[in-house]
C-alpha cells in the first residue's frame, strides 16, 4: 500500500474486477488467484478463454492461471524488480513506452530510464532466470496492447523489497500509459475480506480514518472536535512487528490482539510466541480459542459474520453490506459494542449505539472519501470510494485523465535486492509460502465447516519431481524441513508446478505450519515479512 | 438479441430449462419453442435471433401441447421423488409438469434409469436419476468457473455428466465450487449441508457479503429459524454475478461450532474461569488505566481485525487513539 501511495497517491485497487471481463491483456504477478481470489480469477480465465485476453503471468510457480498463460515468466524467488526493470529497459530502448502520458502526466522519467538502463534483458535475465527473449517479447506484447491490466498480490508484497516491487509495478504501468483507464490500473487483491476496509478505517499507526495524517496538526484538531477530546497524539505509532517486539523487551505492557492469530500467521513462530508469552497484559477478543488466545489475560467472545450488521470494503473499493442472519451464541457481543465499553470505563461516552450510527454519523462523517457513503444507499451492489457526496455514484477507476490522487504520477526507479536470506550448503532450498484453496489462514473457520478437513486434511510441503527424485522421495512420503528458526515433518507433495530448488508451503495447519520456518525479516518501509522467501533444507525421514 | 431476450425485456414469459442468462444459447431443452409466422416449425426462441418486422406467438395450442410433451418425456425417466426431494418448490420440472399439467403416467411403459447416487466429496451429492441433460451444470463449469471438469460421456439414452473417466470429482480437477449445483434446475446436485435442513419456501433469504477473501462476493443466505442453512451467489451482482468459490459458498457453517467463545474469559494461573461482561471490562480497563499511569500511552498497543466490520476497526482505533492517546494501533495489511 505504501508502494501505490508514494506512486499514485492512494493504496487500493485503482481498477475494479468488473473490468476484468473485458480487459486485453493481463499481467499477473505473485497472484495464485485461483486458490486465493477464486471468483476473480474465474473473471480472468473468462476473458482468456471466452473473449481472447492475452496474458502474461510472472510467478515462480506453474500454478492453475500457467495453462492459460502466453508467456509465462517463471522468474526466481524475490527477482521480480530486476525482470521490471528488464521489461521496463526493453520499452524504453526500443521506444515502446508511451511518451505522451509519461511527459504529460509523470514525473521523475529521466530517474526511471537511467534506473533501467542498468537492467538490459541479458542482466535482468541473469538474475531472474527469465531468458532474455521471453523478457523482450512480454515487453512487446505489452506495449502492443491498448491497455493492459496489472494484477499482483502477496507474491510481490511479502518481501524485504515488497514496497520497492510495488513501486517497480507501477513504474511500468505509468510508462505504459496504463493508468487512469478502463481495463489497467494497477491491482492488489486483498487476501481478506476487510484489510481494505481496516486501512480505510484508520487501524494503520500512521492515519486517522479516510488516510488523514496523525502527524498534521489539523487533522488531529479535526477528529479532537469530533470525539470532543484533547491532544490527540500526533506521534506515528508502531507496526504490528514492532509491537510484538516490544512486548517481549518490556516496553509494550499491553497488547489487545482482536480477531488474528499471530501465533500461527506471523513468521517464525517459536519467537512470536515469546514475544507474546512475555506480554504483560495480553487481551484477546475473538469468535473461537485460538492458538494466540492460549496466552491472554482476558478474553472476549465476539459477534461473528452474520450475527451482525455491519459493512465490509472488498478488494476494488466497494463498500458492501453485511447482514445479519443468527444470533451470537451465549454472550458474545458486537465487537464495537466491546470498544465502546472500555471507552465508558475511561469516562468517554460514545453516541453511536449501532454500527449503521457509527458509519453514518461518524466514518462518513469523518472521512472525506466516504462523505457520500450512508447504509440508506448501500442497497444492492454497495458503492466503490471516492464517493464525496450523496449524490454521487461512486468510483469505478481512479486516477482517470491521468490525474493522479498526488497530481503528477511519481516513477520511483528502484534496485533489486536479494530477499534477506539466500540458500547456502546447509539450507539449500528456497522455501516461499502462500495459500491453498480449501482452507483459509489458520483455519479458525474452514477448519471448524464440515468437510473442509476431509478435503485438505495436512500441510504438505510441494517440491519438483527433480528435487524429489534427488531426495529418494515419493509423494505422500514423510520429509523433515528445516530453516534457521524451526523443523516440520510434513508429507512430500511432488509437484511439477514447483520449479527445481523451490519448497512451497501454506499455513493452514498448526502442525507443519510453514511459519515454523519462515523468516522474520521486513520490508524497511511497511514490516511486511518475507513470508515468500527464507533458506531451507530438506530430507527424507 | 434473441426471441427470448426481447420477449423478456418486454415481460412475455416464456419457460426455459436449459437457458440461463450467463450462459451462451444452447437449445437442447425445446421448452422454449415458439411460432415464428413463416417458418415450417416452432423454433427454439432462446437461439434465434429476433429481427424487425417478426411475428412471434409465444402461447398457441400447438406450443402448449409441445411444452407439455417435453416436460412428460423428461418425467418419464424421472423419479417420482418430489415429496422428498431437496429441489421441491424450487424446481423447474416442478414448476412446469405443474403449469402444462403434465403426469408422468403419460409414458408408463418407458425405460428408466437407475444410477447409484454420486456422494464422493464433502459437499455434494450427484443423483443423475434426477439429471434432465439440460448441460447447466457442464457450460457453468466451462463458461462461467472457466475450468471444463465436467462434460457429457456416452450416447443417446445412456448420456450422463461425468467426470473424466468418471473417476469422481476429488481425483478431477473440480474445485468444488459448487457453481453447477446452483445453476441446476432440478434435484439432481444437492448441497449436502442442506438436506432435510427446511423447504425452500421456508427460507428467508438475507443478502450479506463473504466473509472470506477481499474480492467481496455477494451471497444470498438461506435462513430458517434463525439458522443459515444454504448459501447461493446473487445473480447479476458485483463483482460475483452469481458465482461463489468452495469457501463462500460451503464455508458458512463456523459460526454454529461448538467451540465458539460463549463467555468473557478471565486467566487464573495456567487455566481460564468464565466471568460476566462487567468483570472482564473492569478488569480491562483497571490494568490498563494502571499501565497507562506507570509507563506511558504508548505501553498500549492493538492488532485491529482485517475480517471483521469497518465499524468494528473504527471503534478500535478510536479506543487507541481518542481514550488511550496512543497510535499503536495496526491490522495485518501489507499489500
Amino acid at each position: 500500500m505504501a508502494g501505490l501511495a508514494t506512486s499514485f497517491g492512494s493504496g487500493a485497487m485503482t481498477n475494479s474486477f468488473n473490468e476484468f471481463s473485458s480487459a486485453k491483456l493481463f499481467l499477473i504477478i505473485g497472484s495464485n488467484m485461483t486458490e486465493a481470489h477464486p471468483v476473480a480469477a474465474t473473471l480472468v480465465k473468462n476473458a482468456v478463454v471466452n473473449r481472447g485476453a492475452r496474458m502474461i503471468l510472472i510467478d515462480p510457480r506453474a500454478h492453475r492461471l500457467a495453462e492459460f498463460a502466453d508467456i509465462h515468466c517463471r522468474l526466481n524467488v524475490g527477482s521480480d524488480i530486476a525482470l521490471l526493470n528488464g521489461i521496463m529497459h526493453v520499452l524504453i530502448a526500443e521506444n515502446l513506452y508511451d511518451k505522451d502520458y509519461v511527459e504529460n502526466f509523470t514525473e521523475n522519467f529521466e530517474a526511471l530510464k537511467a534506473k533501467a538502463a542498468e537492467y538490459p534483458p541479458e542482466r535482468a535475465s541473469a538474475i531472474s532466470g527469465v531468458s532474455a527473449d521471453t523478457i523482450r517479447a512480454a515487453a512487446r506484447m505489452l506495449a502492443s496492447a491498448n491497455a493492459a491490466m496489472v494484477i499482483y498480490t502477496l507474491g510481490i508484497t511479502e518481501h524485504v523489497c515488497g514496497t520497492h516491487n510495488v513501486m517497480s509495478v507501477a513504474n511500468l504501468q505509468m510508462l505504459l500509459g496504463n493508468v487512469g483507464l478502463k481495463g489497467g490500473g494497477v491491482n492488489p487483491l486483498r487476501g481478506q475480506n476487510n484489510v481494505q476496509g481496516a486501512c480505510d478505517m484508520g487501524a494503520l499507526p500512521n492515519v486517522f480514518p479516510g488516510y488523514q495524517r496523525v502527524e498534521d496538526a489539523a487533522v488531529r484538531a479535526k477528529f479532537e472536535k469530533a470525539w470532543d477530546v484533547k491532544e490527540l497524539p500526533g506521534k506515528e505509532g508502531l507496526k504490528s512487528p514492532a509491537m510484538l517486539e516490544l512486548a517481549k523487551s518490556g516496553n509494550v505492557k499491553a497488547l489487545w490482539i482482536f480477531g488474528e492469530n499471530l501465533a500461527n500467521s506471523e513468521p517464525d513462530i517459536s519467537h512470536v510466541e515469546r514475544c507474546l508469552e512475555s506480554c504483560e497484559f495480553l487481551v484477546c477478543q475473538d469468535i473461537f480459542p485460538t492458538e494466540t488466545t492460549r496466552f491472554a489475560d482476558v478474553i472476549f467472545p465476539a459477534a461473528a459474520w452474520s450475527e451482525n450488521e455491519g459493512t465490509f470494503t472488498s478488494s476494488e473499493r466497494r463498500v458492501n453490506m453485511t447482514r445479519a442472519a443468527s444470533k451470537a451464541p451465549g454472550a458474545a457481543m458486537p465487537n464495537w459494542w466491546i470498544f465502546k465499553q472500555i471507552a465508558k470505563r475511561f469516562g468517554q461516552e460514545w453516541k453511536p449505539d449501532s454500527a449503521q450510527e457509527i458509519w453514518d454519523n461518524e466514518v462518513s462523517a469523518l472521512a472525506p472519501a466516504l462523505a457520500g457513503i450512508k447504509y440508506h444507499r448501500l442497497t444492492n451492489d454497495g458503492i466503490q470510494w471516492p464517493c464525496p457526496s450523496i449524490d454521487h455514484p461512486g468510483t469505478g477507476f481512479l486516477h482517470k485523465d491521468g490525474k493522479f490522487t498526488r497530481g503528477k504520477g511519481l516513477f520511483t526507479p528502484v534496485d533489486w535486492v536479494p530477499p534477506a536470506e539466500i540458500p547456502d550448503e546447509e539450507y539449500p532450498f528456497v522455501l516461499s509460502t502462500g495459500r491453498r484453496l480449501t482452507h483459509y489462514h489458520t483455519r479458525t473457520q474452514t477448519g471448524r465447516c464440515q468437510g473442509f478437513d476431509d478435503v485438505l486434511g495436512e500441510e504438505s510441503a510441494d517440491i519438483s519431481p527433480e528435487d524429489a527424485e534427488r531426495l529418494g522421495v515419493s509423494g505422500g512420503e514423510k520429509v523433515r524441513v528445516c530453516s534457521r528458526r524451526g523443523s516440520v515433518e510434513v508429507k512430500a507433495k511432488v509437484t511439477k508446478e514447483v520449479p527445481p530448488g523451490l519448497v512451497w508451503m501454506a499455513f493452514h495447519f498448526r502442525e507443519g505450519c510453514a511459519n515454523w520456518l519462515t523468516n522474520a525479516a521486513f520490508d524497511s518501509i511497511t514490516q511486511t515479512a518475507e513470508y515468500k522467501a527464507c533458506a531451507v533444507s530438506v530430507e527424507k525421514i | 438479441m434473441t426471441i427470448l431476450d426481447v420477449a423478456r425485456k418486454n415481460g412475455v414469459r416464456i419457460p426455459t430449462l436449459c437457458h440461463e442468462s450467463a450462459l451462451e444459447p444452447y437449445g437442447a431443452c425445446r421448452i422454449c419453442v415458439v411460432e415464428v409466422e413463416g417458418a415450417r416449425a416452432p423454433v427454439a426462441s432462446c437461439c434465434v435471433p429476433a429481427a424487425q418486422g417478426m411475428a412471434v406467438r409465444t402461447e398457441t395450442p400447438r406450443i402448449q401441447r409441445a411444452r407439455r410433451a417435453i416436460i412428460e418425456l423428461l418425467l418419464s425417466d424421472h423419479p417420482e421423488d418430489c415429496l422428498s426431494c431437496e429441489k421441491a418448490g424450487a424446481c423447474s420440472l416442478q414448476e412446469y409438469a405443474y403449469e402444462f399439467g403434465a403426469r408422468k403416467s403419460r409414458y408408463p411403459s418407458a425405460e428408466k434409469h437407475n444410477y447409484a447416487a454420486l456422494d464422493d466429496n464433502p459437499f455434494y451429492v450427484r443423483d443423475y436419476n434426477k439429471c434432465i441433460l439440460c448441460g447447466r451444470c457442464v457450460r457453468t463449469c466451462a463458461e462461467v468457473q472457466g475450468d471444463c471438469v465436467i462434460d457429457f460421456a456416452h450416447r443417446g439414452y445412456d448420456t450422463a455428466v461425468s467426470t473424466p473417466i468418471n473417476r469422481g470429482l476429488i481425483e478431477s480437477q473440480c474445485v468444488l465450487c459448487g457453481n453447477c449445483v446452483q445453476s441446476c434446475p432440478v434435484g439432481a446436485l444437492t448441497e449436502k449441508k442442506s438436506i432435510r435442513m427446511g423447504r425452500s419456501w421456508e427460507m428467508e433469504k438475507v443478502r450479506t457479503t463473504c466473509p472470506y477473501c477481499g474480492v467481496g462476493c455477494q451471497q444470498w443466505l438461506h435462513v430458517k429459524d434463525g439458522k443459515i442453512v444454504k448459501v447461493t451467489g446473487v445473480k447479476n451482482a458485483e463483482p460475483n454475478r452469481g458465482r461463489l468459490c468452495v469457501k463462500g459458498r460451503f464455508g458458512y457453517d463456523f459460526i454454529y461450532s461448538e467451540e465458539r467463545l460463549k463467555t468473557p474469559l478471565i486467566r487464573e494461573g495456567d487455566a481460564f474461569r468464565e466471568a460476566t461482561w462487567d468483570e472482564a471490562l473492569d478488569l480491562t480497563a483497571d490494568k490498563i488505566k494502571e499501565i497507562i499511569k506507570k509507563h506511558g500511552p504508548d505501553a498500549v498497543a492493538g492488532v485491529s481485525c482485517a475480517r471483521s466490520i469497518n465499524e468494528d476497526s473504527y471503534n478500535m482505533q478510536k479506543l487507541f487513539r481518542s481514550v488511550f492517546k496512543t497510535n499503536n494501533i495496526d491490522h495485518c495489511a501489507r499489500v
